[in-house]
């Protein structure tokens, strides 16, 4: 039984049958295998910022090397205009669309929106999408070794910041030989990255698409953050940092995957998906088991989570987002005047019921984007299923994209 | 005059030949953005819309126009000044709560305005009320008193009134009989009050006395 991979472990609407035994998941992956597939794809690294030269992070500290993770799906055109980066969410991967050779069974976790003739559109396009710095899935991360101690960073890694994480993405893409991008479309902590791009690197950014986001974490979402935090720094085996030679803290990672899951949901999905629901039952068990099948759901997303997830890489990334504040960076407060640097076309797209980034969030940077004059399209998808309705099969989403991409590549050749 | 079939309707034929071609357009209630296509493709103009409902405001991207879902009254007080050469309220002047607050955003954020409306003075409509003694409801304000989103009847007389009150100047108008649907029309000359279904006014800036050019 294959099990999808994806950011937020998005659930199927009607499908979930949350039981560990039985994992059967959600119809996003039976509708991923449906229509074109960019098909095989195999996963490659960049290496940069190699000693001397090292990278200088925010924080004032240097690290290298830096390895990237990559893939990149489609074909650079011959003036290099139609390049496309995805920005990948907090457990994300390079995987975005396709099948690697030795697992025909999973897809990547943004297969149904790129691909040919989908929404991102590779017949069209050049896509490329990296994993992040600080993550586990191939790139530079606390769970990498470190070159002047020769064992994994742990917490030696330094505090790694969304800008970061751009700047590595832009050493790839000189790599690359992309100097301009059509587009740069992410969701969540993607689009963060998004953002990030339009205004660190305004001349290089056509378009851009930030879905699901913020310019900046609410208290109520650092909130959540920290909790899960403690809960994988409260795991006896997390071991300050220092576990990649023993036990995992797997417990507390679990448990922060469990927080993030309800983050990701929505009152009424949770109603419509669970309910009071028991699990395998008739009756209450008196004990501790999971009775309801919301708790199965999450003990199961935890437990699924841990085998490919690095506690640490979640600490550091999570903590990445939390300090992001476009206005704060960019203008010491003023999102209008950080805004001011950027030259991209924008789409904002936010979900009714996302509580994790209301849409208040995307109004107050379509705001700024307006006060600056950008050109800006913005669309608030009525979706019952919260957060994690950028990564279902949206309809809507996909024709907004489509649509908005071919608009920016015709106005790009006119 | 009759006016030859066209894609858009009349009304918005009538709005687009006074639409300076490469000009700055910001589209208020845009609907499904028949107008700003029409003026992007045919006019070289940079459009933006801005439109409530969320399947219009779809509906508008994937054609490749630039449009924000919002509230009207709220969307317009974020532009910066001069931020378009023409602002238009299409067809929706009737349903505004505060139409002079809006009329002054859309001064200020477009040099000039473009507003249209239904008008209330037509003489059926005036026959209606006489002889039913009901409140009217016609082709072009079809609805009910008690379901209807226009919650402000208009006549073109009113409209000019309302100009001098508020302190902008009309620089244009037209009058027509024409179907709301009707991709042709004709332009009404003699006493628009009475026989006008809708007005048409481009609008602008500062009190000075009305141009009234009626084609």
């Amino acid at each position: 039984m294959s099990v999808p991979m994806f950011y937020s472990g998005a659930v199927s609407p009607q499908n979930h049958q949350p039981s560990i035994d039985n994992p059967k998941m959600s119809e996003y992956l039976e509708h991923a295998r449906g229509g074109d597939s960019v098909g095989i794809v195999k996963k490659r690294s960049f290496t940069f910022a190699r000693p001397p030269k090292r990278m200088t992070l925010e924080n004032g500290s240097k690290l290298g090397p830096v390895t990237l993770a990559y893939e990149t799906f489609g074909a650079l055109n011959p003036e290099r205009t139609n390049a496309v980066l995805i920005t990948h969410a907090l457990s994300g991967d390079s995987h975005a669309a396709g099948y690697y050779h030795d697992d025909l069974d999973k897809p990547g976790w943004w297969e149904i929106m790129v691909g040919p003739g989908k929404g991102i559109d590779t017949d069209k396009y050049f896509v490329v999408c990296s994993n992040i710095l600080g993550s586990c899935m191939g790139s530079t991360g606390p769970g990498s070794i470190n070159p002047e101690t020769g064992r994994p960073f742990g917490l030696d890694f330094p505090v790694v910041t969304i800008g970061d994480m751009v700047t590595a993405q832009k050493a790839l893409l000189d790599h690359l030989g992309i100097r301009r991008l059509l587009s740069v479309a992410g969701g969540s902590i993607g689009g963060m990255q998004v953002l990030e791009w339009c205004l660190r690197y305004p001349e290089m950014v056509v378009s851009a698409i930030p879905l699901a986001t913020t310019t900046k974490h609410s208290a109520l979402t650092i909130a959540f953050n920290e909790v899960a935090r403690q809960a994988i720094m409260a795991d006896p085996n997390w071991n300050n940092g220092d576990y990649y030679g023993g036990a995992k803290p797997d417990l507390g990672l679990a448990v922060a995957r469990m927080i993030g899951h309800i983050t990701y949901l929505s009152d009424e999905s949770m109603r419509q998906k669970f309910g009071r629901r028991l699990q395998d039952r008739r009756d209450f068990s008196f004990n501790f088991d999971a009775d309801f099948q919301v708790e199965s759901y999450l003990r199961y997303q935890g437990a699924k989570f841990v085998e490919r997830f690095d506690a640490n890489s979640f600490l550091y990334i999570t903590k990445a987002a939390d300090y992001f504040d476009l206005a704060r960076q960019y203008n010491s407060g003023s999102l209008v005047k950080a805004f001011s640097r950027a030259r991209a076309k924008f789409l904002v797209v936010s979900f009714t019921s996302d509580w994790l980034y209301p849409t208040y969030q995307s109004r107050e940077m379509v705001k700024a984007m307006k006060k600056n004059g950008l050109d800006v399209s913005f669309c608030e998808i009525e979706a019952h299923w919260g957060h994690d309705a950028f990564l279902l099969p949206n309809e809507r989403l996909t024709a907004l994209i489509r649509g908005f991409l071919g608009r920016v590549q015709h106005e790009t050749k006119g | 005059m009759r006016q030859k079939d066209s894609q858009i309707r009349f009304d918005l034929q009538i709005i687009a030949s006074w639409i300076e071609p490469g000009s700055r357009v910001l589209g208020l209630g845009c609907g499904e953005g028949d107008l700003l296509h029409f003026l992007k493709n045919n006019k070289g103009v940079r459009c933006t819309g801005i439109e409530l409902n969320e399947d219009k405001v779809a509906r508008c991207i994937e054609k490749g126009l630039s449009v924000l879902q919002g509230d009207i009254n709220e969307e317009v007080q974020d532009y910066p000044e001069d931020a378009f050469d023409y602002v238009i309220l299409s067809q929706t002047l009737q349903q505004i709560y505060e139409p002079g607050r809006l009329v002054r955003a859309m001064l200020r954020i477009g040099r000039k305005g473009v507003v249209s409306f239904p008008s209330f003075s037509h003489w059926r409509v005036r026959l209606q009320l006489l002889t039913t003694g009901r409140a009217p409801v016609t082709r072009e304000l079809p609805y009910d008193w008690h379901n209807t989103p226009n919650i402000r009847v208009i006549a073109l007389k009113d409209f000019r009134r309302f100009s001098r009150e508020t302190g902008f100047s009309i620089l244009r108008e037209v009058a027509i009989n024409t179907d709301h649907h009707e991709k042709s029309g004709n332009i009404i000359r003699l006493f628009p009050n009475l026989r006008a279904t809708y007005g048409i006014f481009l609008i602008g800036r500062g009190t000075r006395s009305v141009i009234a050019a009626r084609q």
